[in-house]
């Protein structure tokens, strides 16, 4: 690991300015910053520990009926707060299907938004990669790559962002509150991260200093709460990133979708929220004809990036597996294996 | 640069001077407070070897830095038992034989200390594997591991009760 400066700004303002400088970095939790500063990965210069930074840590009821999550809120503090798992469930299952308990107690909000992707090519410095040094090639193009981005990928990078948190996030509107060195501002989470297109270096929308300082949802997410399930595929049941997940949240009147939101992860560099599925539920029976429409528009613009056409197959199945436990409706308890389309039992599906 | 830190190790407050901001807490305790029962694994987050108590929550340390727990309170295996009387989930491992090599095992066991103080698994393996996915066991002792947890859960749960009665 390369050496740093380390600084612990008392407020927000002092933290901006002192992340602005070239190759300053915040620190939260640090449990993917440390993990990518010992390989090599990444290699600031600065440190800005922004833990100590008050008031970031609330979970806080807006009067509108919207709900403001610190970015200093530890993954599994909002997983476990009953109100607001109550309120979103699928967000609640999202990050307790992600990393391990350990990781949970630590990990930030704002953390789980900045993450970087888990490409085994970006991690190796022997590698060639347009996402840790621009213009040095992608040999995950023609490497090892079944796990790669099926949407949206340029030829310069086939990444997938790998947070489960942001799928539910991006389906329900959620919107990033930052605080950079003019002033404050906010970005759609839809918005918030990038396609590699030609930059892939650039993960995300934030210039040099921007600190996510909450993430907010707004009043009409929690209509969905009755009927709301995050699933996700992975190569094992527990502590493994998702080959294909998706967030399915409906609002049911009398047997009818009135609204609908479905977002996808694992298939893109950034959380994919299919809007042109949305429209075909609203108004429309929750039936299994009507999820097979649905997913089909999600995936049109599928195209396989290396040896990973199963996953369009993957995720059209997720897409429909998860509106029809969606529209079962959320479960009272959320289930032993969060997420799982397994049922612990063997031999039983998770719905029938 | 140096950075002076408090910290709280099993009880014991002490000030330590960092000389380098990279030292990460598992490091610290076991190269500088000679705390070596904290094992290191894979030291990426990967396997847990590393777990233990940070303010009362499991975490690894491993990809903790040092200066940034200044004033915090952390829990290692060696701070688990009372002076010869074994923690229950001690009691329970060596009861399930939960364990082969060893290694992995302060980990299990801080770790498993977490997950009963975070009160969520029950009486439900399920929950429990789930619980403690986040340590690996490469001798594969996971059902010897479950069963002390639930037994560990089941013994704390039940002296808890008979306190507050």
């Amino acid at each position: 690991m390369k050496s740093f400066e380390y600084v612990r700004p008392a407020t927000i303002a002092e933290a901006v300015a002192a992340a602005a400088a070239p190759s300053a970095t915040y620190l939260a939790a640090g449990t993917n910053l440390l993990d990518l500063m010992k390989g090599n990965i990444a290699r600031p210069e600065r440190l800005v520990d922004i833990t100590r930074l008050k008031g970031l840590d609330r979970i806080e009821q807006l009067a509108d009926g919207g709900i403001r999550i610190g970015a200093l809120v530890r993954n599994a503090d909002l997983a476990h707060d009953q109100s607001f798992a109550r309120a979103y469930p699928a967000v609640a299952e999202a990050l307790l299907s992600g990393a391990s308990a350990q990781l949970r107690n630590a990990a930030t909000v704002g953390g789980n938004l900045m993450q970087r992707t888990r490409c085994a090519y970006f991690y190796d410095t022997a590698s060639a990669c347009n996402k840790r040094q621009p213009g040095s090639g992608c040999d995950a193009r023609g490497g090892e790559n079944r796990l790669h981005a099926i949407l949206g990928w340029s030829d310069t990078c086939i990444a997938t962002h790998p947070s489960d948190f942001c799928v539910p996030l991006v389906a329900l509107d959620a919107v990033a509150e930052i605080e950079g060195r003019n002033g404050k501002r906010e970005i759609a989470l839809e918005a918030l991260h990038r396609l590699p297109d030609d930059t892939p270096e650039r993960d995300s929308a934030l210039e040099p200093g921007d600190l996510i300082t909450a993430v907010r949802l707004p009043a009409d997410a929690r209509g969905f709460a009755m009927h709301s399930r995050y699933l996700k595929v992975r190569e094992r049941t527990s502590y493994a990133f998702a080959l294909v997940s998706a967030a399915a949240a409906l609002r049911v009147e009398q047997g009818t979708i009135m609204d609908a939101r479905l977002a996808l992860g694992g298939v893109a560099a950034k959380p994919w929220r299919a809007r042109e599925a949305e429209k075909i539920l609203a108004g429309a029976q929750p039936n299994a004809t009507t999820f097979g429409q649905v997913a089909t528009a999600a995936l049109a613009k599928a195209k396989p990036s290396g040896d990973n056409a199963f996953k369009i197959e993957l995720a059209l199945r997720i897409i429909v597996r998860a509106l029809t436990l969606a529209a079962a409706g959320t479960p009272e308890r959320l289930a032993a294996l969060p997420a799982s389309p397994f049922s612990p039992l063997p031999g039983v599906l998770q719905h029938a | 640069m140096s950075y002076a830190i408090n910290l709280t190790v099993n009880g014991e407050r002490s000030d330590i001077e960092l000389d380098d901001p990279r030292v990460t807490l598992l490091d610290l305790l076991r190269e500088r407070l000679h705390l070596a029962g904290t094992k290191k694994g894979c030291d990426r987050g990967q396997c847990g070897a590393c777990t233990v108590l940070v303010d009362g929550r499991r975490i690894n340390s491993c990809l903790t830095l040092a200066v940034s727990c200044d004033g915090a309170d952390v829990l290692t295996i060696e701070g688990v038992a009372r002076s010869d009387i074994l923690d229950p989930v001690q009691a329970a491992f060596v009861a399930h034989d939960a364990l082969q090599c060893g290694f992995c095992t302060p980990g299990q066991i801080m770790s498993a200390i977490g997950l009963i103080r975070e009160a969520r698994a029950g009486d439900n393996p399920e929950r429990v594997r789930e619980g403690m996915s986040g340590n690996l066991c490469r001798c594969g002792a996971y059902p010897g591991i479950v069963d002390a947890v639930l037994e560990a859960q089941k013994t704390i749960t039940a002296a808890g009760q008979r306190r507050s009665a």
